[in-house]
């Protein structure tokens, strides 16, 4: 009989699928829950992106591509990121498509991290780069950024963190779950920090085009001699409403590059050739979808943030991505029992901080992917929950 | 004028005012003031419903009627345009480019009365050259609302 205690990679194995994955179960077996739990736009991707997705089926576009991407796309995504953020990178050698952002964070880590190598990852954030660091043989060490700095990384924290060993800071910004951005002038600290050390830079910026109040992203990547040490991630899911055609990219110096399209050639081959098509007419005539679907995102950003408040809990104002990250502390209750109590007496699912790290103590993440009707319905349900644990 | 609230009035015209106020950064005395405003200048217009009829026994029938007309001296298309208006049962009219002058939306209690109304007021007009009534047989989408099918929400209720 097979011995599976012998056989698995006990790497891999530590891993936790997600450690609230129960509480997930229960919400999604549950009837008449409303969520604000979901990491992905409600919006349709836009219908002339879709045609063109079609449209390459119907011409027989179904080969493989080149392993970097279909060179078209990437002449596409050299324009779009030198138009978007003042960034300059060659479609031949510095920018690489990939299978969503994701895969481009675990090739850019097992490119750069070599066992025993630490990796700095401020959290709260997305849930991936504690394990891929992990499987990559790397240690993270986790930078616990505060709401009181905005949930900030701060030039402080990074510096206490910086060790002899280590090899690459991950840098989510605009945050998931936080809403989190990082100004110019947070960058530049940053960046005074980085730039005596040989640390690389990983910039996951995959909410790059979902900020608000009129200020537009800056990537790291743009201030003076980052770019050498840094890896662009982006993609098409959050942006152009594209989560299920998988489609993300890096960009970066072409020593990184090359190692990371290595694994990619032999772990993928290449992004898909109907979503590369789709995602070339995203680059060039998405702008005004994108500008519609921020100005949806306002709204209901200003209405949820000012509904917690209203409510008592207090929120930090997010500047970027899709989230809100109201503080619970004033119930009393750990993130989990408030999800929990929440989800169990007014079928409202709602993510605990601590999901995203512990740092996330505290505090729940609020999607409002959803329609402003939808909103409204859940935070009326939420006042009533306060009002009854208060009376 | 406000194109950031008269945008949210067009999606829905029974958002409160103060989530208005909050949706667009403005305070609820200056939302009720341009929403008082727009209606003074004209610029808003009105407030419907939009009901998916079907959904009842005692549903109404539509129809779009193409009017030919003969446009009058000074008056060109104003003057028939106005007496079609004064019908209960005309619930749209719109002065068309292309084959024809008129697009008469009307709307009865059954298919017989629809065509009687065509029959006995829109084509005895005297300057109505011709009439061509198309009978709705199905509403999919109307006012930017959808008629048919529930939307479902196919994304899951948690994903990180």
């Amino acid at each position: 009989m097979i011995d599976y205690e012998q056989l698995l990679n006990p790497e891999v194995v530590r891993i936790q699928p997600s450690g609230i994955r129960k509480f997930f179960d229960i919400a999604e077996q549950m009837d008449d829950v409303i969520s604000l739990g979901v990491g992905e736009p409600d919006f349709p991707t836009p219908w002339h992106i879709r045609r063109a997705g079609i449209r390459s089926l119907e011409q027989s576009r179904t080969r493989y591509t080149s392993n970097w991407g279909q060179r078209s796309l990437r002449v596409a995504l050299h324009d779009f990121v030198e138009r978007k953020y003042g960034l300059s990178y060659d479609p031949d050698s510095e920018i690489l498509v990939t299978v969503g952002g994701s895969e481009a964070i675990d090739g850019c880590i097992r490119s750069v991290v070599r066992p025993g190598d630490e990796v700095i990852i401020p959290q709260p954030s997305f849930v991936c780069y504690e394990p891929l660091t992990r499987m990559a043989g790397g240690v993270p060490v986790i930078v616990e950024t505060r709401a009181e700095d905005a949930f900030r990384l701060t030039p402080e924290a990074l510096r206490a963190a910086l060790t002899p060993r280590t090899r690459l800071l991950i840098l989510p910004f605009p945050c998931n779950p936080t809403g989190a951005v990082m100004r110019k002038a947070d960058l530049e600290a940053i960046a005074d920090v980085l730039r005596e050390t040989n640390v690389a830079v990983l910039s996951d910026e995959i909410y790059a085009e979902l900020t608000y109040g009129g200020e537009r992203h800056v990537s790291i990547a743009s201030i003076d001699g980052m770019r050498e040490r840094t890896v662009v991630i982006n993609g098409f899911s959050k942006t152009f409403s594209m989560t299920g055609w998988r489609m993300g990219y890096a960009c970066g110096p072409a020593p990184i590059l090359r190692q990371m399209v290595k694994i990619h050639q032999f772990a993928i081959m290449c992004a898909p050739t109907t979503s590369q098509y789709a995602a070339e007419e995203a680059l060039k005539n998405g702008d005004a979808d994108v500008a519609d679907m921020l100005e949806k995102y306002d709204i209901r950003r200003r209405l949820v943030v000012n509904g917690f408040r209203r409510l008592g809990l207090d929120c930090h104002e997010p500047e970027g991505s899709f989230y809100v990250f109201p503080s619970i502390r004033s119930t009393g209750l750990t993130s989990d029992a408030f999800c929990e109590e929440l989800l169990y007496s007014k079928r409202v699912a709602l993510v605990p901080g601590t999901a995203f790290g512990r740092g996330g103590e505290g505090f729940v993440r609020v999607s409002y992917c959803y329609s402003v009707d939808h909103l409204n319905a859940a935070l009326a349900r939420l006042g009533e929950f306060l009002a009854e644990r208060k009376g | 004028m406000n194109m950031k609230l008269l945008n949210l009035l067009d999606e829905n015209a029974r958002t409160s005012v103060e989530d208005l106020a909050v949706m667009t950064g403005l305070t609820t005395a200056e939302v009720a003031q341009e929403i008082a405003k727009m209606e003074h200048d004209g610029l808003v217009r009105g407030y419907k419903t939009v009901i998916d009829w079907e959904r009842l026994d005692s549903a109404y029938v539509s129809a779009l009627i193409e009017l030919k007309v003969t446009p009058q001296p000074d008056l060109g298309f104003e003057e028939i345009a106005e007496r079609v208006m004064q019908y209960s049962e005309v619930e749209t009219v719109y002065l068309m480019s292309g084959g024809y002058d008129l697009c008469v939306i009307v709307k009865d209690r059954t298919f017989q009365d629809v065509a009687m109304f065509v029959a006995k007021e829109l084509a005895t007009m005297p300057t109505v050259l011709s009439t061509a009534t198309h009978f709705v047989l199905r509403r999919y989408k109307e006012l930017d609302v959808k008629l048919c099918g529930e939307c479902a929400d196919d994304r899951g209720k948690i994903s990180l």
